[in-house]
This record gives structure tokens, C-alpha cells and sequence, in this order.
């Protein structure tokens, strides 16, 4: 109950300065947009190849969309430690570790604010997506997909936060966050899908809990609720997850300001 | 006792290398007083006061801090502290009644409790002109009074205040002062770091001298001045030197003369006589000196300061330190 409340409590002063600084909503919308508007095009043609293109069966669009959205998801959580680390220098975290609120929470209310802000924008960019990209939406598959992203951030943003509460540096997260997120990246096929990949490519993604994520998004845009991918996704994905949740939590208890 | 330490040590590991910040340090703190941590930087001031505020774990070593054990008892530790950091704890787009608030929500009061506290502890550091403007418009000194706002927002017993006042102005290191004696006045006892001479001086109750880890005097700083020396009551006269001499050196409350050789243009000699209480000893000595007939040239009353006790404790100078 203490832990839940606690939880409630640090996820509304966080959300507080989310709502107070409303700019990263747009600066996190401008990459993916940039995207939609001067990369997505290139792929139009691929419709026009006679048998179609590996990977892009559902068509370009409803291809690119759903990857450009985990994109999304994956650097707007990735690099949320920084914003700990600010606080960390200022002594904002030491402050609350001499209260009597949960170590959890401090952890947890903190990501479940990246998960919101990811959903918002993840919303405004589908939203936006199908007049740009012209493409019809399938909401029963988006909403699914959403569940994908909420695991996707929590998972991320329980990472950001833990590197960085270990790191306490801007200088050293981020080329540790960037080392360990662009593999994962190009590995996922956000950009083009793995079906392109020669087969020790596709071998090596396999291994890579993104590229679940990456195609259960597909599959679910593309209204294929029962495709494997998506309890692939959700369970590799939510995994990973409780596994950096247990993981960060520590570091925070026992975070060395 | 608010706080009891036996032995508390802190080992910290960097790059495979043991560095003991902290080496066995006993001291105990007393309910409504204003405790001092004197030390110069990296004498392990602040890793004490992180160990007994639960920010980190001792190495080793035990004590109890408002009646709980530090080991077993955090979540009561907790409860009946406050603590305000170097850094403060607060920081840009907030507002001080929006952190006051949601500090009292982490010490499980109601939105309305909160409330109404933060509006009286606002009240009580003025800051209630300011208290809907966002933090990072404040000045050094008003953030500082915010920074305290906060740590006492849920009552404590027991404040810690590290280095309260470095970076402050004089005037607002003098208002700071006044807060934290404000504080004792209403019942909070105050436990602080200093690497000042004059704050531990003027300020603390009590304090303990801490170098390299370990605690090297413990007392008020009246005691411990004394300990050290004593006053040093500087007399010149130009006649009958070593008459004057050995009239004072029978009192029985000098305790040492040392004689200075005449000045060959004034034909001045200074005497230093080491004395209990310098206070009492100088009219004393006046007249002794008036009853022989000598005339006094010139009469000094020297104090020995904490930089004195650090001196005499470590074979260093704090004062050198700081430049």
C-alpha cells in the first residue's frame, strides 16, 4: 500500500515537471517526424517492385510506421537518465532517500512518468502518421501495440536510470547508453526489416528482444493479433523489464550520491 | 542521547584500493543542542553524517540515532531526522510550496496536513513572498532557507546540516546562523559539518575535531580552548623588569611566565603570563603590578582559538588548510 502510494507520489512530481517543461514533447516528435516526412517516401517504391519486397508484404508504409514508433519509444526512454543526473547533482535524490519513501518507488513512479510521456507521443505520431504516410489505421491492433511500447519504455527507462545512478556523469552515459542501444537498433530492423538481412544477420537478430518488439508492432498495425511475434514480444520484452526494474531498484537503494 | 556511535567506520573501494574515510569514530550527540563536525575537507565529515543519516552503511561499527539502530532500524531512523545536503535537494522549474508539499507526502501527510505545514514553515524562514515562484529565480540565500524548510518540514527531532553555510554571503552565513539557533530554541537539535573556525566556535554547543578519520577532541568550545592552553595575558613594562617578573609569577593562578627582552628603543619588555581565565587575571595583575609602583605599557589579552586545538591536536593549522 506505502509502496503503491510512495509510487503515486514521486510519478506526479515527476509528471509535474514534464507538464511544466513541455518542449521534449515536441523535440521527441521531430526526429520521428523528420523520418516520416523525408525518409518514409523512399520507400513508396518498394510497392511498386513486381513480387514485392521481402518484409514489406503489408505494404511500405504500414511497414515503416509501427518500426519508426518503437524507434520512438527506444531513444525517447534510453536517455532519460540524464535528467537523473541533474538531479542526482543537485541533491534532489539524496533529499528523498532520507525520507521514509519507498526505495521501489523512487524507481519505479520515475519510469512509469517516461512510459506516459512514450505513449503520448507514440499516440500523436500515429495520429499524425496516417494522413502524412497516408495509411488506414487498425486501432484494436495500435492499442496492442501500445502495450508493446509500455513494456518497451518501462524496460528502457529502468536502464537509463540505473546506468546513469551508477554512472553520475553525462559525460560517460552517454556513449554507454549509445554503445548498448545502436546494435539493438539496427539489429531490431526499425529502419528496414529483417527479412532483407542475409541469414547470419537474421541468426545474429534473432537473439535480439527489439526485433520482437519491431515485427509484433508490424504484425499488430497490419491487424495479425495472433501472430507469434506478439507474445514473443511481450514476453521477452516484459522479462527484461522485471529484470532491470530488480536490477535499478538496488542501485537506487544503495545509490552513492 | 539523539545519537550514540561506537567504532563507525566506512572502508570505501576505488579502482581495487581500500581507502578508509572514516576510522572508528565514538561520539555522542545530546537532545536539543547544537552539535558542530569541525574538520578540514576530506577529514571525513560528510561520510559520517551520511552513515548516521542512512545514506550510506557503515563499514563497521554501531550506533543509534533517536533512540532506533542504525543497522536494524532505518525506516525509524528516517522518521525522526531531517537532513539537508550540500547540494540542498532542490532544483529549477518547481516551485518552494510544490517541493514543501510533496516533501511532507514523503513523510505520509495528507494534501491538506501538507499543506497547511508548508504554509507555517514558509512563514517561518520568509520565504512566503516567494513561495509560488519557480526555485531557480531564488537567491543563494533564500534557496539555503528553502533547503532547511524542507528538512524540517515533518518536525524532526534531529536536523543534520552539512556545511550549512559554504558559499553564503556574510550577512546570509549570519541569518543562517540565527535560523539554526532558532531551531535549538524550538527543540530541534542540530547536528552540523563546518570546516569553519569561527561558525564551530560561535555557533555550536558542542563539537568534535575530526582529521583523517578520526575524531581527535570532543567537548564545548570553551573546554576545549582551555584545554589547549589556556589565556595568554601579554604585559610591557619599561622598568624593573625582573622585579615585575617574579611578582606575577608568585600568583597562584599564573601558571607560567615567559619573559621577552627589553626593546632597546622603548626599553619595553613584554611578559606572556599563561592563565586560567584571562577575565578575572587581568585586574588582578593591574594591581598587583600598581600596588609595587610599576606602570604598566601596554596590556594584551590573548585567547587561544579552536585553531589552537586543531593545531595542538594535529600538528597542523586548519586556517593553512583553507587557503
Amino acid at each position: 500500500m506505502k509502496a503503491l502510494r510512495d509510487t503515486w507520489l514521486v510519478y506526479s512530481r515527476a509528471m509535474m515537471l514534464n507538464v511544466k517543461q513541455p518542449v521534449w514533447l515536441v523535440v521527441m516528435l521531430i526526429q520521428p517526424l523528420y523520418f516520416l516526412i523525408f525518409f518514409a517516401p523512399l520507400l513508396n517504391s518498394f510497392d511498386d517492385v513486381p513480387g514485392g519486397m521481402p518484409g514489406f508484404e503489408s505494404g511500405a508504409m504500414e511497414t515503416f510506421v509501427p518500426g519508426l514508433i518503437i524507434m520512438m519509444a527506444l531513444f525517447g526512454s534510453t536517455f532519460v537518465g540524464f535528467g537523473l543526473i541533474a538531479e542526482l547533482r543537485q541533491g534532489v535524490i539524496e533529499r528523498m532517500r532520507v525520507t521514509p519513501v519507498s526505495r521501489v518507488a523512487l524507481l519505479i513512479g520515475r519510469t512509469l512518468s517516461t512510459v506516459t510521456t512514450t505513449l503520448v507521443q507514440a499516440l500523436i505520431l500515429v495520429v499524425l502518421a496516417s494522413p502524412l504516410g497516408g495509411l488506414t489505421i487498425y486501432w484494436p491492433g495500435v492499442f496492442l501495440m501500445f502495450g508493446i511500447i509500455v513494456l518497451t519504455s518501462f524496460m528502457l527507462g529502468a536502464l537509463s536510470y540505473g546506468v546513469a545512478i551508477v554512472l553520475k556523469s553525462e559525460d560517460t552515459l552517454a556513449p554507454t547508453l549509445n554503445t548498448l542501444v545502436q546494435p539493438v537498433m539496427l539489429l531490431s530492423g526499425i529502419m528496414l526489416p529483417m527479412a532483407l538481412a542475409p541469414s547470419w544477420l537474421q541468426n545474429v537478430a534473432n537473439f535480439n528482444p527489439f526485433y520482437y518488439a519491431v515485427e509484433a508492432a508490424r504484425a499488430l498495425f497490419a491487424g495479425e493479433l495472433e501472430s507469434d511475434f506478439v507474445w514473443q514480444a511481450a514476453l521477452f520484452i516484459g522479462g527484461l523489464a522485471v529484470l532491470l526494474v530488480v536490477w535499478a531498484s538496488r542501485k537506487f537503494a544503495r545509490a552513492v550520491a | 542521547m539523539l545519537i550514540e556511535t561506537k567504532g563507525l567506520k566506512k572502508v570505501f573501494k576505488s579502482r581495487g584500493k581500500e581507502v578508509e574515510a572514516v576510522r572508528g569514530v565514538d561520539l555522542s550527540v545530546k537532545e536539543g543542542e547544537i552539535f558542530g563536525l569541525l574538520g578540514p575537507n576530506g577529514a571525513g565529515k560528510t561520510t559520517t553524517m551520511r552513515m548516521l543519516s542512512t545514506l550510506i552503511e557503515p563499514s563497521e561499527g554501531h550506533a543509534s540515532v533517536c533512540g532506533h539502530d542504525l543497522a536494524s532500524d532505518q525506516a525509524g531512523v528516517r522518521r525522526d531526522i531531517g537532513y539537508v545536503g550540500q547540494e540542498g535537494g532542490t532544483w529549477g522549474e518547481v516551485t518552494a510550496r510544490e517541493e514543501l508539499i510533496m516533501q511532507g507526502r514523503l513523510y505520509g501527510m495528507s494534501k491538506k496536513t501538507a499543506a497547511r505545514r508548508a504554509a507555517t514553515v514558509l512563514e517561518a524562514f520568509q520565504l512566503t513572498e516567494f513561495a509560488d515562484r519557480n526555485i531557480k529565480t531564488y537567491s543563494g540565500g533564500q534557496k539555503r532557507r528553502l533547503d532547511i524548510s524542507l528538512g524540517i518540514m515533518h518536525e524532526p527531532k534531529l536536523l543534520f546540516l552539512d556545511e550549512p553555510t559554504t558559499g553564503l554571503d556574510p550577512q546570509s552565513r549570519a541569518h543562517m546562523w540565527d535560523e539554526v539557533r532558532a531551531l535549538r530554541e524550538r527543540g530541534t537539535a542540530v547536528f552540523l559539518t563546518t570546516h569553519y573556525l569561527d561558525e564551530a566556535d560561535a555557533l555550536c554547543d558542542r563539537l568534535a575535531i575530526i582529521d583523517h578519520g578520526e575524531i581527535v577532541a570532543e567537548g564545548t568550545p570553551t573546554a576545549l580552548k582551555k584545554e589547549v592552553a589556556g589565556d595568554v595575558v601579554a604585559i610591557g613594562v619599561n622598568e624593573r623588569h625582573d622585579e615585575a617578573r617574579a611578582m606575577l609569577d608568585a600568583k597562584d593562578f599564573v601558571r607560567e611566565v615567559e619573559a621577552g627582552e627589553p626593546d632597546p628603543a622603548t626599553g619595553t619588555a613584554v611578559m606572556r603570563l599563561y592563565v586560567d581565565d584571562g577575565s578575572t587575571a587581568l585586574p588582578e595583575l593591574l594591581r598587583a603590578l600598581d600596588g609595587a609602583g610599576i606602570a604598566a605599557a601596554s596590556i594584551e589579552l590573548h585567547r587561544p582559538s579552536l585553531d589552537d586545538v586543531f593545531l595542538k591536536q594535529t600538528g597542523r593549522s586548519l586556517r593553512e588548510e583553507e587557503s
